[in-house]
């Protein structure tokens, strides 16, 4: 994975095949503190902790298509080279929440990435589902929510590819702003 | 055009931005729609689907190609990712391997608008080594 908004590409995938309607998208950049978090949580289907326990394992996948998952150790891999690590909570039923920690100035943390384009493409692909996504840089804080779009422009905007090229443009400036403030 | 910056600017362009939107008349002609499937798991994102996804859709969308584009899971074809799957309406899906944005367009400007096939079709009866034994 060249970028970190590659691994949310990925890891919300796991969200989606879990039946998840709802997925929450948090990444907080601090300088300050040296840390970038990047938080993906779901209402899908969840896992038991014997299936958490054995997600570093890139041989545990519960797909069928073929035997071996890489999303989850890929990911752990680039966050323990930073300084990082990567926390996994879930429960059958209510939904799991992926919590991925880098150290910000470490020279082995991959970039960020366009984290507003790798939304945008689940957002225009899922367009059945509601992503809320919270981007913050050293404390200031940017909130878009799929629930607020549909509700000024109906269950069809987000299925419309002219009004994602927008929505993609109006996410990147405001995370500009807030970087920049 | 002018950018929006918030939700709020967002009501206030809501005619405007629904003049623009071809959704509508995508939606009454689903049987007319070429769907477009990029494999994205994480074999597909490492070997660069991201790019490919975002080439197709750029295209689709300036042009208003009768498209449909989604996201698929991995199908087992690991091997020749990024692959595309194209349907074309009452046909079989076809599976194109080894995508990249160029080839993305061949395949647009080929298969998707004139029917015409390209090189790079996964054949329908591979099987893995593991389906075999």
């Amino acid at each position: 994975m060249n970028d970190l908004s590659m691994h949310i590409l990925d890891i919300v995938q796991n969200s989606i095949s879990a039946g998840a309607t709802r997925v929450t998208l948090t990444v907080d950049e601090a300088p300050g503190a040296d840390l970038l978090t990047i938080v993906i949580g779901d209402n899908g289907k969840g896992m038991t902790p014997e299936q958490v326990s054995r997600l570093s394992d890139p041989f545990f996948t519960s797909r069928t298509t073929r035997k071996v998952g890489m999303g989850i150790p890929l990911l752990m891999d680039s966050a323990r080279q930073s300084g990082g690590d990567v926390r996994i909570e879930s429960e059958p039923g209510k939904g799991t929440e992926v919590t991925a920690v880098f150290g910000y100035s470490n020279i082995d943390r991959p970039p960020l990435g366009d984290v507003a384009n790798a939304l945008m493409l689940l957002v225009s692909s899922n367009p059945a589902l509601d992503f809320l996504f919270t981007y913050r840089y050293n404390g200031e804080e940017y909130l878009f929510d799929t629930v607020d779009v549909r509700e000024i422009l109906g269950d069809d905007a987000l299925k419309d590819l002219t009004i994602i090229r927008n929505l993609e443009e109006m996410i990147k400036d405001n995370m500009r702003e807030i970087r920049n403030c | 055009m002018s950018k929006i910056k918030s939700l709020d600017e967002l009501r206030q362009m809501k005619a405007r931005l629904e003049s623009e939107m071809d959704i509508r008349e995508k939606s009454n002609n689903p049987d007319k729609l070429v769907q477009i499937r990029v494999a994205m798991a994480t074999c597909g994102i490492a070997a660069g689907a991201r790019a490919v996804m975002n080439s197709i859709i750029e295209r689709v969308e300036r042009e208003k190609l009768p498209v449909i584009v989604t996201q698929g899971g991995c199908m087992g074809y690991c091997y020749a990712e990024p692959t595309i799957e194209v349907k074309r309406p009452g046909e079989d899906p076809v599976v194109f391997g080894h995508v990249n944005a160029d080839k993305a367009m061949e395949i647009i400007d080929k298969y998707v608008l004139h029917g015409e096939l390209v090189d790079g079709i996964l054949p329908v009866n591979y099987q893995t080594i593991q389906e075999k034994i």
